[in-house]
């Protein structure tokens, strides 16, 4: 089996995707969709319509765009707790998504899962999970289903950098090898784990390379631009799609807000988050770019903000107004009846 | 439409806060992700984002005002082609009450009733005339480590974010300073290393306290703890023990849902080779948490997050170190026995108020450790009631409250008027909602309508 090196890829033109007019106002409509939306959930978190934990995706969008547009319909995702962001770039109605989050019937899991705990069958999307790093020995089974069906599936298990220190992850590793599964172990490397920077976890920090013993070509991939993050998903799912086994996509990110809604993060300096919004912002940067090669004008971007506001605060309204589960909810859906199938 | 900025919760249990600082003025221009303000609450300082791209209209709160409830208008913002004129609000008049608080009660799921008081009259390890302090539970399992290690220099403690973000609860506050990263040891995210890694310590001598963020994650660990921390001295013949504390928060918080929100009481105490503490007032956390340090076994010590922000009294007294395995009676009753732990105390102990309006005397029994289990303590309370009603924040099959029903079938059966009930959470994982999460939940009321059942008054 033709196996790519492990070596850390040097910036260059083929890192770059070349993406028409239309994909990249693509991209950014998603981008903006998901930071519009985790915005406003922040502020129906702050008046108490959710509750528990609440994880955003602020600053990681270009992530799972880049890679989410480069998937097929017969893929599927796992993802961890912050897992709003990866729902809406799957194509998972916002709607659902924020009717779950304030815990009603019309939410996505029926108010009974929250934020940590989302699924769509429709959309190949296996949750949303609250217990760091189970999601890479889920998504692994996930992949090993696609290979025994033969449908050309691969799973896209997405995890933080904090999870990658998890036993687990490295059984997974040796597993999806050794029988050649399909999948994408994408590392979204935002730095910090709660408040433990990847320094103060790590023994080694290049976690694209964590894959080495068990033969696994990692790459790293400057995960706050849309269009590297797609050239790299595009070669990766290649690889992987053919029966060349699992990759390891290390992504590097950053996450503006805090841990959950109720971290002061006081391991890292007000500066350093500064200078990532200002300095490699994903949305700004490929503004600049669609600007640039004129595939939009400033007003055409403003238009689409409108309508993207518009689409959230309808979302919004709707989470609010949709109502509590019946009380008789509480009893149902713990065990599947015998011809019913999960998935 | 001009854009509303409302005082925000920062926690799923923060009610009100001080708005300590603004950061930027009216007239200034503002985008979206930038920060306004800074907020106080009593575990943290945290910044205020602007939820959009605007102009702030007018500023209704002042900088320094103690007291803000959640949801309070603070600011306004202007949008695009409007002015002051579009602002159509008076400023709120400032509320009076003084402390910021983050309540320790989720504020729909726990409604609060006034909090009766666990009494720790009678306590053969507290001598006559004591000095009490009121302590949080948090401060009191915070100054049995501090004690402890200062006593031994051979005990540590080890976990996710215990050292420099001073514990996920704040439960290890200022050890890490006084310590040292010798000591006071951040982990990786690696449950099952970081425990085995644990026991391994400890049978080489080391007394290692093991935090886990919460008891959810110990499920990655539990192997260890079951069969590497509480079998190996069995298996050894007697050679190797392993004195190590398990601890952190277990059973519900509030609207986490299923993954977040269990209790393992029942799962550990099963387990020859263990000792399971739970215990629910500050002087008991302080007083059983150091007796388990010392204690040359492996020891599951219990916590709970809701309870961490309650105050009660704690004895001034250099040394205060509980026995394991004896139950606490915290109310004196003549007519019903309700036996409880942890949380559940404080349910049962609004249901004996509320009984006590309708003339029925309960004692309430808070059994602190479940094994050993103090059954003697409960049989002599039936003895004396002849009925009983096991109150558990805990799923009902195979949990405490069915060991204890058990255990009093067969040794104080003729003792009994009627049979046991149990009272727990319902049979289902743990709901998000929050009208499903409080049907969920072990609550007083149904606590009172079973001892009503039992005493044959309903
Ligand atoms: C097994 C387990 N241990 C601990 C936790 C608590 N916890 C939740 S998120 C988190 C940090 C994870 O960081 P990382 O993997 O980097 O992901 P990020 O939050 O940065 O997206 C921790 C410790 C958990 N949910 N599950
Ligand atoms: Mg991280």
């Amino acid at each position: 089996m033709a196996k790519a090196s492990t070596a850390k890829t040097k910036s260059g033109a083929k890192d770059v995707y070349q993406a028409s007019k239309d994909e990249l106002l693509e991209f950014y409509r998603q981008m903006l969709l998901i930071r519009r939306f985790e915005e406003r959930a922040g502020q129906m978190y702050g008046m108490g319509l959710i509750g528990g934990f609440c994880h955003l995706y602020i600053g990681q969008e270009a992530v799972v765009v880049g890679l989410q547009t480069a998937t097929e319909d017969q893929d599927s995702v796992i993802t961890g707790y912050r897992d709003h962001g990866h729902m809406l770039a799957c194509g998972i109605d916002a709607k659902a998504v924020m009717a779950e989050l304030t815990g009603r019937c019309d939410g996505i899991s029926k108010g009974k899962g929250g934020s940590m705990h989302m699924f769509s069958t429709d959309h190949g999307f296996y949750g949303g999970h609250g217990i760091v790093g189970a999601q890479v020995s889920l998504g692994t089974g996930i992949a090993f289903a696609h290979k025994y069906k033969e449908d050309n599936g691969i799973c896209l298990a997405y995890f933080g950098d904090g999870a990658a220190n998890q036993g687990q992850v490295y059984e997974s590793f040796n597993m999806a090898e050794l029988w050649g599964l399909p999948v994408v172990f994408v590392i979204e490397n935002n730095q910090y784990a709660m408040g433990t920077s990847v320094k103060r976890s790590s023994a080694a920090t290049a976690l694209y390379r964590r894959g080495e013993g068990y033969n696994i070509p990692g790459r790293q991939v400057d995960g706050m631009n849309v269009l590297k993050v797609r050239a790299a998903a595009e070669s990766a799912f290649a690889e992987v799609r053919s029966g060349g086994g699992p990759v390891i996509l290390e992504m590097m990110t950053y996450r503006y807000r805090g841990h959950s809604m109720s971290d002061p993060a006081k391991y890292r300096s007000k500066e350093e988050v500064k200078k990532m919004r200002d300095e490699q912002d994903p949305i700004t940067q490929l503004k600049d770019i669609i600007l640039k090669l004129k595939a939009a004008g400033e007003d055409d971007l403003k238009a689409l903000d409108k309508d993207i506001k518009a689409e959230i605060a309808a979302a919004a309204e709707f989470a609010q107004n949709s109502p509590e589960p019946g009380a008789d909810e509480l009893y149902t859906d713990i065990y599947a009846k015998p011809k019913e199938r999960s998935l | 439409m001009t854009i509303e900025i409302l005082m925000p919760a920062l926690s799923p249990t923060m009610e009100e806060g001080t708005l300590s600082k603004w950061l930027v003025k009216e007239g200034d221009k503002v985008a979206s992700g930038d920060i306004l303000a800074e907020i106080e609450t009593d575990k943290a300082t945290m910044e205020l984002e602007s939820i959009d791209d605007g102009t702030v209209g007018k500023i209704l709160v002042e900088e320094g005002t103690e007291g803000v409830a959640v949801n309070t208008l603070v600011a306004v913002l202007l949008e695009e082609g409007e002015s002051e004129a579009d602002i159509d609000v008076k400023a709120p008049p400032p509320k009076e009450s003084g402390d910021a608080a983050v309540r320790a009660e989720p504020v729909e799921a726990r409604p609060e009733a006034k909090k009766p008081a666990a009494s720790l009259a009678g306590d053969p390890d507290i001598p006559d005339g004591t000095e009490m302090k009121s302590q949080t539970v948090r401060d009191a399992l915070r100054d049995a480590m501090a004690e402890e290690m200062r006593r031994d220099e051979t005990v540590f403690l080890i976990g996710e974010e215990v050292a420099e973000y001073q514990g996920a609860y704040k439960v290890s506050q200022g050890l890490l300073e006084e310590f040292g990263a010798r000591r006071v040891i951040d982990t990786p995210i690696t449950e099952h290393g970081f425990t085995g890694l644990g026991a391994g310590a400890a049978f080489a001598g080391l007394k290692p306290i093991v935090e886990f963020m919460t008891f959810n994650f110990a499920m990655q660990a539990i192997d260890h703890i079951i069969n590497s921390a509480a079998k190996t001295r069995y298996m050894s013949g007697g050679q190797i023990t392993c004195p190590i504390v398990f601890r952190g928060p277990n059973g519900a918080a509030s609207r986490v849902a299923a993954q977040h929100s269990q209790n393992y009481a029942a799962w550990y105490a099963a387990v020859p080779g263990l000792k399971v503490i739970a215990p629910y007032s500050a002087a008991d956390a302080k007083g059983l948490l150091k007796a388990a340090i010392r204690d040359p076994n492996p020891v599951v010590f219990l916590e709970n997050e809701i309870l961490y922000g309650d105050s009660s009294d704690v004895p001034e007294m250099d040394d205060y170190v509980l026995p394991i395995g004896k139950a606490r009676i915290v109310r004196e009753g003549s007519d019903v026995t309700i036996v409880s732990y942890t949380i559940g105390v404080r349910e049962s102990l609004k249901a004996a108020e509320m009984l006590a309006g309708e003339g029925i005397e309960a004692e309430v029994i808070d059994l602190r450790s479940l094994r050993p289990l103090d059954m003697e303590t409960v049989i002599a309370s039936v003895k004396k009631t002849n009925r009983c009603v096991v109150a558990e924040e805990n799923w009902p099959q195979c949990s405490i409250a069915s060991e204890v029903s058990s255990r009093l079938m067969e040794d104080a059966f003729d003792w009994l008027d009627a049979p046991v009930l149990r009272v727990t959470d319902a049979d289902t994982p743990t709901p998000y909602a929050a009208n499903l999460e409080k049907l969920w939940l072990l609550s007083a009321d149904r606590i009172v309508e079973a001892v009503k059942k039992v005493s044959y008054r309903d």
